[in-house]
């Protein structure tokens, strides 16, 4: 019984910092429409500047000050991010500004390293809270009491404020109604900067106020990130009291589930969080969405198929491709392979994302389970690749059909997070079911068929599947099944009203897509020879995400083009550089604030200003984003 | 003058919607714009608080070209914008969706209180406390007009104030534009119930199509049955 209470209040004192970081990616969620995915960041740099000024200023008023003044400064850097870099994309599509802190968090990984070293740091004890009080004969840290006394007190700090100043009032408006908060005369600008520099003060007080309790480590981020969109999405977005119910939740889960199912317990948390979706799709204290904004598509001009040049094009292309084996080395032809794994990878996302408008989180799960599915088949009963390459991809799919059926009842933001959240399922159960998948190990010799364990052998193999994979994406694109889904993307509404299954449609399309995941990442099991649990991360989500972005999201074979260069670029940074996080969240950042809509889709805005297609000129010059605004005329 | 449009263009993506619309309103009048639906009414006044960003032409309010304003620095210099759906803050009580609309007292131009609202609309008063989302549409568009004015405007683009609410109610929004009026305010309200604007207006502008088609008096539109049939009937 007093094991039970003692971790009660384990949990309950781990809860308050969790609030702390969810609450303040919910209000800025809530208000700028940014999934801030640097919110992590934000909260590492809070641990260190704290870390750093208990350091310098001793005492009790020393160390509380130094916690404020640690989360204040923060805040201000989250402010300068605001103001520099996402008020530019405020327009664009979600995803985007999603890419963008994305990117700075990569860079802040690596800035963090380079100011305090990759040591783990051991901060000082909180003054007047450095002993343990005993409860039931256990002892329990009285900073805990203090901890957990801190989350209700916030909680009712940022009620007063919301409800009793005006500033509280316009956020909440705003979060509602932003453009009508404009036109009642309110600089959305300056509200904008202070709700930021309040989510992200949030952040940083949450990670200040960890370091009594444990090390500071440069890799708290995406733990922290993970958790706290898990948060977000079980209390509903937008929402701070849902934040609190739910930073508890997960916080007792973590508890309790540790001690109760060791062998599940990083998935219970993600377990509980798809009930929660699939029961309440905004989440506990959420509110539906009235209108969501597409994720992707909408582009202004009409997709077409290749014209006959284009088609030679495409094929000189893949000529050009086929011949490379005779003049580059084993090095060039190998990263030439993992290019081409990652051409079709990040082409079933697109697809997904691009056609089908569902923005996955997770979708390394399918990339990942196919690259399972190959070496179980491998190791288990020793077939041979050419059956794994066949066979292990249904993993994929079968991952795909279970996952996608939860997936396709929900849109927009909660989609990316239930799809986040399947695959961190598929990621733990790689991960902490050791006896067949090796956990961490992975399963190693998983090597190919003679003909192709030759650099040029699998370049020809890996460049053959990306050709078909692609080429039967694209045909899909431009298939009734592809319109269909098009117009379900475009319109749910209307395209029901004249017989379209979007459910069954959408559906469709996350199994397509995740199959040819699965095929891609059965493909790069042979190509490593081995598998990790690390091939379902999110970082391979992310990648993937990246990709696509990249290459432009409105464009049809924009992943391709995306995948090579940006495969390109980090095998590259890698070997260049130790910073290459930073290095590439740079470039990241600069591509969406320059390139917003990516690479293809630059060129084809290019294309298009120096010839246009109709002479007429009535058209007006396209906005600076490919989302047209499609407001109904009066 | 005090708000002076001239050969607006607006467009949403690659449709044209407004060709070259001309209007002016004078200190203190109430002008109706009047037009089908899908005439091109709430584009007009989306485009003069700039809401619709793809606009192009001369607005000038007060002497002072508007065009390239973002929208809150137009709203804040006194022109006041009513939509057509509302748009009240369902979560905002009526006094928060006040504290919204609040801006300093402006020289020259009637200030308005909650409580100054609320003698204009009485049913509001009593729901001060009460959600936005949960009162009646008539109820919603009184506040939605009381929130505009707390912004103490010179002058109030009213879209479809009249629009789907009970006889009674119009009354009352008749009432309470005809109070604006005497308190100095210009109004122009978009339209399609010519009896309705006939109660309240001065003059009346005609859109079709995104054209303007005519200009007048409301008398001079009462002498005109042909223009009202071409235009306006169903």
């Amino acid at each position: 019984m007093e094991f039970i209470l003692v971790q009660t209040l384990s949990g309950l004192a781990s809860a308050a910092s969790l609030f702390l970081v969810a609450s303040g990616l919910s209000i800025i969620f809530g208000v700028t429409r940014i999934v801030n995915f640097a919110h992590g960041a934000f909260y590492m740099l809070g641990a260190y500047m704290a870390f750093t000024l208990t350091d310098r200023w001793t005492g009790a008023f020393g160390f509380w000050g130094a916690i404020i003044a640690a989360s204040l400064v923060v805040a201000v850097l989250g402010a300068l991010m605001e103001m520099v870099l996402l008020r530019r994309i405020y327009q664009a599509p979600e995803l985007f500004q999603l890419l963008a802190t994305f990117g700075v968090t990569l860079m802040v990984q690596d800035i963090v390293v380079l100011i305090w070293g990759p040591e783990d740091l051991m901060g000082p004890r909180a003054p007047g809270f450095t002993g343990a009080v005993t409860v039931f004969g256990r002892m329990v840290p009285s900073y805990d009491f203090l901890l957990i006394a801190l989350g209700p007190v916030v909680l009712g700090l940022l009620w007063l404020l919301f409800h009793y100043t005006r500033w509280g009032v316009l956020v909440r408006a705003a979060t509602q109604d932003r453009d009508m908060v404009a036109a009642l005369g309110v600089n959305q600008k300056w509200l904008f900067t202070s709700v930021f520099a309040l989510g992200v003060f949030l952040a940083a007080l949450g990670g200040a106020l960890q370091i009594p309790r444990t090390t500071v480590s440069h890799s708290m981020d995406l733990a922290i990130i993970v958790e706290v969109f898990v948060v977000v999405v079980i209390g509903g977005l937008g929402s701070v009291l849902g934040a609190f119910v739910a930073a508890i939740i997960v916080s007792e889960l973590n508890a309790f589930g540790i001690l109760i199912f060791p062998k599940i317990s990083l998935i219970l948390v993600f377990l509980v969080m798809a009930v929660v979706l699939v029961i309440r799709p905004w989440g506990l204290f959420g509110k539906p969405e009235s209108a969501p904004r597409p994720a992707a598509g909408l582009s202004i001009r009409p997709w077409r198929p290749f014209t006959p040049a284009e088609r030679i094009a495409v094929a000189v292309g893949v000529f050009g491709a086929a011949v490379l084996p005779f003049f580059l080395g084993n090095y060039a032809l190998t990263v030439g392979a993992e290019i081409l794994v990652f051409v079709l990878f990040a082409a079933s996302l697109h697809f997904l994302m691009t056609v089908g408008g569902l923005a996955s989180f997770g979708h390394a799960a399918y990339f990942g389970l196919g690259a399972y599915g190959a070496a179980f088949l491998v190791k288990f009963t020793g077939a041979p690749m050419e059956a794994a390459l066949l066979v292990g991809p249904l993993m994929g799919l079968a991952g795909a059909v279970v996952f996608g059926w939860f997936c396709v009842r929900l849109s927009g933001v909660y989609f990316a997070m239930l799809t986040l959240a399947f695959a961190q399922i598929a990621w733990s159960i790689a991960f902490q079911w050791v006896d067949v998948t090796g956990g961490d190990n992975g399963m190693l010799g998983i090597w190919p068929s003679t003909w192709a364990s030759s650099p040029r052998g699998f370049f020809w193999l890996a460049l053959g599947i990306a050709v078909v994979g692609v080429g039967i994406l694209r045909v899909l694109v431009f298939s009734p099944f592809g319109y269909g889904l098009r117009a379900s993307r475009d319109s749910a509404l209307r395209s029901e009203a004249i017989g379209i299954d979007r459910r069954s449609m959408q559906w469709v399309a996350f199994i397509v897509a995740g199959t040819f995941a699965g095929i891609s990442g059965a493909t790069f099991a042979f190509l490593k020879g081995s598998v990790f649990p690390d091939f379902l991360g999110i970082p391979t989500s992310v990648d993937g995400l990246v990709m696509v972005l990249l290459g432009g999201i409105e464009t049809v074979s924009g992943a391709v083009v995306g995948a090579v260069v940006y495969k390109a670029l980090a095998i590259w940074l890698m070997s260049q550089t130790d910073l290459s996080k930073l290095v590439l969240g740079a470039i990241i950042v600069l591509l969406v604030v320059a390139f917003p809509k990516g690479i293809v889709g630059f060129l084809e805005d290019l294309r298009y200003r120096l010839r246009p297609p109709r002479a007429n000129g009535a058209g007006p010059k396209t906005a600076g984003y490919g989302i047209a605004k499609v407001e109904a005329a009066e | 003058m005090k708000l002076e449009v001239s050969s607006l263009n607006s467009h949403y993506g690659p449709a044209h919607i407004l060709f070259d619309v001309g209007f002016e309103i004078g200190a203190g009048e109430v002008v109706a714009l009047l037009g089908r639906n899908g005439a091109g009414k709430s584009t007009t006044f989306r485009s003069v608080v700039g809401l619709v960003s793809q606009r192009s032409g001369q607005i000038r309010f007060d002497g002072t070209d508007i065009s390239r304003l973002p929208t809150y620095d137009i709203v804040r210099r006194g022109l006041g914008y009513v939509p057509e759906d509302r748009r009240i803050f369902t979560e905002l009580t009526v006094e928060e969706n006040f504290t919204v609309g609040r801006q300093p007292p402006r020289e020259g131009v009637a200030t308005w209180t909650p409580e100054r609202i609320y003698d204009l609309f009485p049913n509001l008063g009593e729901m001060r406390r009460r959600p936005g989302g949960q009162m009646s549409g008539g109820e919603q568009q009184m506040l939605t007009i009381g929130r505009t004015l707390m912004g103490n405007p010179s002058l109030v683009l009213l879209d479809e104030p009249s629009e789907g609410l009970a006889p009674k109610i119009v009354e009352q929004m008749a009432d309470a534009i005809l109070t604006m009026k005497r308190e100095g305010l210009s109004v122009v309200i978009s339209e399609q119930n010519l009896h309705f604007a006939k109660l309240i207006s001065d003059r009346a502008y005609i859109i079709e199509k995104g054209r303007m088609r005519f200009s007048g008096t409301m008398a001079e539109l009462e002498a005109n049955p042909e223009v009202r049939d071409a235009y306006l009937a169903v």
